[in-house]
């Protein structure tokens, strides 16, 4: 009896033991370089092949690979990498499986258009892939706005923008600033407005917090570019009427053209430089900015993720 | 004296080992699916003669893919019959009643269940060797990784015959078979598993979290796409896959005795 309880006691504490063991083994395992489970994606790379080969099990499928297609994008983010390029397989996949799978198309609309590291730098393929959508679900409003956000962040071609908004104002259930934005694509495209109006029904309709976050960067961006926009514009004025540049931000809350010294979204007054251009303090710390820059700085991107286990 | 009693024990084990991988090999189920995977090989063939410059990558590809899948359904389908079928001829009863300890009875099935794999599993890596043969007409030094990934399958059969021995010291063959296919099939999804447990927080986070390490973890083991590539396997990866596929089955194992010990085969 008693060695029986002894043989349990060893088989418990090798149990234990092992299970401890292998559970360090396996985080060891992990922090291996291996190849990505999203790579082998491109074996079958043919969605209707997939399709086939699901028998029938489509929407697990699907799911498997949407998840795939935000860990590789993810993946290659962390990594600061510049090659995306099985961005759009993954999400063409994801969807030819299941093509009510909507927030990859949105995924789509905001991260497969713009250049790297922001995105995959493929316009083309992230048009395609909202025509899919559309015509897989032509009653969903919010894919006529990831076409017409598409149209008018990325390709710049409001016309099209404008009819894409429109399109969806029309449909039964749509929101209510599709037809507002459609009216604004034919006569007010260039205007931060515009812009605002645009990014905050993206961070407001949106789940995903990586496309909220984005949405925010965007909007403190616009920000930075209107105020620094219409802080020139002072300037200009300033000299106009006094026929010399200001020496500082003081001289134009003297002459009443600003209500004391401005800040940027994060905080710091704005810098007026000798040459009469307005700089932020950190052009680092406000991403996708246009204005307020350098000479010759280009806009700074959001920083690589940190990894949890790489911090 | 004890070191008498360790090496009786190491000796019961071992004829009980050799008995199952005898018993095993008599089976025409093996023999079956041994030239199944030849004849899978064969295709792999076929089809690289269909396929413009990727010959050697259809074939590894395919050929380690029916080596791993030939082998977990052997070592399923074997060892969830390895208890039940001894209770139900009643050798078991026979075997116990010699001093033979239910636990070397559970090690001994192990070992001969795997020794049984390593032997099938060299005849499948052979028809692969030669199917790569066929289409290359010479061996590269990259086919050497194929051997790694042919290890890694051993490894993969080691923590199968394991779980598949774990669930019939308690439940039916039939059910038995279900429990290790779905955790086969669960395993090959740890690492998206993980990926879902990384992104849940909360409660589910933590229940995922534990979900993921608690089973077993066959992803790692599954570098055939990178071996048909001919991409290197990293030493220290080697080294883990040994650790763990070792580890888990120990893990299996032990939760194996501890039942079968309190289990009442009256």
């Amino acid at each position: 009896m008693r060695r029986v309880s002894r043989l349990n006691f060893v088989a418990l504490a090798l149990l234990l033991a092992s299970m401890a063991g292998a559970v360090l083994t396996l985080r060891a395992i992990d922090r291996e370089p291996r190849f990505s489970a999203a790579q082998e994606a491109l074996y079958v790379s043919s969605p209707k092949v997939l399709r086939r080969l699901s028998l029938g099990y489509t929407g697990l499928l699907a799911d498997i690979y949407w998840t795939r297609a935000v860990q590789y994008f993810g993946r290659q983010h962390h990594n600061g990498a510049r090659d995306y390029r099985l961005l759009a397989p993954l999400l063409e996949v994801t969807t030819e499986l299941d093509p009510r799978i909507f927030p990859a198309y949105e995924f789509g609309a905001n991260f497969l258009a713009p250049q790297p590291p922001a995105g995959a730098g493929l316009p083309g393929s992230a048009l395609a892939l909202m025509k899919y959508g559309i015509e897989q679900n032509p009653n969903q409003w919010r894919l006529y706005y990831n076409l017409g956000f598409l149209y008018y962040t990325e390709l710049k071609d409001y016309a099209k923008a404008a009819d894409a908004f429109a399109q969806g104002a029309k449909l039964p259930v749509t929101n209510p600033f599709m037809p507002i934005l459609a009216a604004r694509m034919a006569q007010h495209a260039g205007e931060f407005d515009t812009a605002r109006m645009l990014w905050t029904t993206t961070y407001e309709s949106s789940k995903d917090p990586r496309i909220r976050q984005n949405a925010v960067e965007h909007l403190l961006a616009l920000q930075v570019d209107e105020e620094v926009t219409q802080l020139e514009h002072q300037v200009e004025k300033y000299r106009d009427e006094s026929g010399r540049l200001p020496g500082s931000m003081i001289d134009l809350e003297r002459a009443g053209l600003i209500r004391g010294i401005p800040n940027d979204p994060k905080g710091h007054p704005y810098k007026l430089m000798a040459d009469g251009r307005i700089e932020v303090q950190d052009p680092e710390k406000i991403y996708f900015i246009t204005k307020g820059l350098p000479p010759g700085a280009s806009p700074p991107q959001p920083p690589r993720e940190v990894h949890p286990d790489t911090k | 004296m004890k070191s008498d009693g360790f090496s009786a024990a190491n000796a019961r084990i071992g004829y009980i080992a050799f008995n199952t991988f005898r018993e095993a090999v008599r089976d025409r189920v093996l023999y079956n699916l041994i030239a199944f995977a030849v004849l899978l090989s064969g295709a792999a063939v076929l089809v690289g003669e269909i396929s413009i410059d990727i010959e050697r990558l259809v074939v590894v590809n395919l050929g380690l893919t029916a080596v791993s899948l030939f082998g977990v359904v052997v070592a399923i389908f074997i060892g969830i019959g390895l208890v039940s079928k001894e209770i139900d001829k009643r050798t078991l009863y026979t075997v116990l009643s010699r001093p033979v300890r239910r636990w070397e009875f559970v090690v001994g099935k192990f070992f001969g269940l795997t020794g049984t794999l390593v032997v099938n599993t060299f005849f499948m890596a052979l028809g692969v060797f030669l199917a790569l043969l066929y289409v290359a007409h010479k061996f590269d030094k990259m086919d050497l990784w194929v051997l790694i990934a042919l290890y890694f399958i051993v490894l993969q059969f080691l923590i199968v015959c394991a779980l598949a021995l774990f669930f019939s010291s308690f439940s039916t063959p039939l059910m038995s078979a279900v429990f290790t296919f779905a955790l086969f099939i669960i395993g090959n999804l740890a690492e998206d598993l993980r990926g879902v447990a990384e992104i849940t927080h909360g409660a589910g986070g933590w229940l995922a979290t534990a979900m993921a390490y608690l089973v077993p973890n066959f992803s790692a083991l599954n570098v055939i796409s990178q071996v048909a590539h001919g991409d290197p396997v990293p030493g220290r990866l080697i080294l883990y896959n040994s650790l763990y596929a070792g580890l888990y089955s120990t893990m299996a194992i032990s939760g194996a005795v501890l039942i079968f010990q309190r289990r009442n085969l009256k």
